[in-house]
């Protein structure tokens, strides 16, 4: 990988690298074309307006439900509470899975170990865990942090165990002829060698917690994006649970764009880009 | 006192479920602050030679000592030079440098002086705080073998170190390791498939056959050296210009020539 610049492409090249002001243009014009086709499809008064409102009677939606409190509180605070668990979840994730991926990917009997129960708890799907996590954690902070948990910890896991095992042996060779300790060598060289696979893991990690915010938020009582759109469901109000939607997308870019920045530090941080 | 003692030593390595012998019947022994070069076609047991003096391999019968002491895990004393540089990528020249010595507890005060000095000798000032992967494979190699001197080792292990390097680049790094040599001398295998370097550089350069390897002859060199007084040249292509150096490259190049398998050109 460069950070230099593209290549001169053939005019015919469709996997030439486009430049930003084109790539802000296009995808502006996804988001755009696809707003037109929802806005017909809802003004064409084939679907009933209860079932698929416009995205301008959303818009409003969205706009009132930040004034207006809709479910106890406004949506600020919906989302403030929701962000409060998720940083629970994902960072408790990210405080586990790394270590743990990091010891496997160093001690064979503990990748023996662990390894057959990990692939076989991974493939259960976070929302799965719901009954679980009330019965067990109750549906205050405990369970929905246990159900962000479930969704963001196996990316953590699998990338620092990945990446503990794709060091180059010249480079534990070269770390123990100069003397390092197993207690230094998985920190000092397993974890900075893992660090590209471990923030590519955090990045879906902190994706995938998000993304069981919702699910998460089916068992809370009192407060939460995934709570103001379970109650809008409730009232049948699509628009609320669009406006919940769009917040909980939002927010989701907003997240990536920070790990991102974290990245790109890291890179920095290592004479990269 | 560090030599190196190969008694009796073989090596037999398993490929698709069979075992097969890399290495036979290898007696050598590396005298304290000699320079030593083996030569030998590819896949004959160099690198297993040197990975054993390094305790990252160990011989199947027979034992490897480093100053009397049976080698049996690797350590500071013996630094490698890797063949594929080997440094750490997230690290700075200098923290590459410094790491050995941090994780062997020495002072802060001492480590700075210790890196500098060796940057020094290594023509590698000003650039401290660059990453590996900003510098050419010269530099590379340079902050590779800077690595291996800060730790002031007895013995130094260098493996095709220069494979990697262009031609002019490696006649710098081959007249910057002789100065270093007069500098400092120590005892150094050193591993290469290139003829005159080995007899530019080394004391002996023992030639290997092919697998399984074994000990084919062992060629004073230093003695030639002397006695044409070849250190009276700066320049590597003054030496290689003396009529004992280009007979004694043309021997080593005829027993390597009978190594060559008959398939294999
Ligand atoms: N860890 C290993 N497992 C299996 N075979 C090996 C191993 N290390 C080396 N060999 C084999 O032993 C022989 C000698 O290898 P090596 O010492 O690397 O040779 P050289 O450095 O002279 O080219 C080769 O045939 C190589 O494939
Ligand atoms: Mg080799």
């Amino acid at each position: 990988m460069s950070g230099s610049v593209p290549a001169p492409a053939t005019p015919m090249d469709a996997r030439a690298p486009l430049d930003p002001a084109t790539r802000w243009r296009l995808g502006l014009a996804g988001l755009v074309g696809f707003l037109a086709l929802w806005w017909a499809v809802a003004a064409s008064g084939l679907v009933p307006k209860a079932f698929m409102p416009s995205p301008v009677d959303v818009a409003r939606q969205f706009a009132r439900l930040l004034q207006e409190p809709f479910a106890g509180h406004t949506l600020q605070t919906h989302l403030l509470s929701s962000i409060g668990r998720y940083l629970m979840g994902f960072g408790l994730a990210v405080a586990v899975g790394l270590p743990l991926g990091l010891l496997m990917g160093w001690f064979r009997t503990l990748d023996a170990i662990v390894t057959p129960l990990f692939e076989g708890l991974r493939y259960v799907a976070p929302i799965a865990w719901v009954p679980f996590a009330a019965l067990w954690f109750g549906t205050g902070i405990g369970g929905p942090t246990l159900i962000i948990f479930a969704g963001a910890f196996p990316p953590c896991v699998i990338n620092a165990y990945r990446g503990a095992r794709q060091v180059e042996p010249y480079l534990i060779e070269a770390a123990r002829m100069l003397g390092l300790s197993n207690a230094r060598m998985i920190v000092q060289v397993l974890l900075p060698a893992a660090v590209p696979s471990i923030i590519a893991g955090v990045r879906v990690s902190a994706g995938l917690g998000w993304q069981s915010l919702v699910g998460a938020e089916l068992i809370v009582a009192s407060s939460g994006v995934g709570y103001l759109m379970v109650k809008g469901q409730a009232s049948i109000s699509t628009a609320i649970v669009m406006s919940g939607m769009v917040a909980i997308g939002v927010v989701g870019l907003l997240i990536d764009v920070g790990v991102r920045q974290i990245e790109s530090a890291v890179n920095r941080r290592r004479g990269k880009g | 006192m560090s030599d190196i003692v190969f008694t009796n030593v073989a090596r037999n390595f398993r490929r698709d479920g069979k075992e097969f012998p890399a290495l036979r019947d290898i007696n050598l022994s590396v005298r304290d602050k000699e320079f030593l070069a083996i030569v030998g076609p590819s896949g004959c047991g160099k690198t297993t030679c040197l990975r054993m003096a390094a305790g990252l391999e160990f011989p199947t019968s027979g034992t490897v000592a480093v100053g009397g002491v049976r080698v049996t895990r690797p350590g500071p004393d013996r630094a490698v030079v890797f063949q594929q540089f080997a440094l750490f990528p997230w690290k700075t020249v200098a923290e590459n440098i410094g790491f050995g010595l941090v994780a062997n507890g020495v002072a802060a005060a001492e480590r700075a002086r210790r890196v500098a000095d060796v940057l020094k000798l290594m023509n590698l000032a000003g650039y401290e705080s660059a990453f590996p992967h900003q510098l050419s494979g010269g530099m590379q190699q340079r902050v590779a073998i800077a690595r291996a001197y800060v730790l002031d080792p007895q013995v130094l292990l260098m493996d095709e170190p220069f494979g990697a390097l262009d031609a002019q680049t490696r006649v710098v790094m081959q007249e910057e390791l002789v100065r270093l040599a007069r500098v400092n001398p120590r005892t150094v295998l050193f591993i290469t498939h290139a003829v005159e370097e080995a007899v530019y550089l080394a004391d002996r350069v023992v030639v290997m056959s092919r697998r399984p390897g074994t000990i084919r002859e062992i060629i004073d060199v230093a003695s030639v050296r002397a006695a044409d007084s070849w250190d009276r040249f700066e320049k590597i292509e003054d030496v290689m210009d003396q009529a004992s150096f280009v007979h004694l490259r043309t021997h080593i190049w005829r027993l390597l020539r009978e190594q060559q398998a008959p398939d294999d050109h």
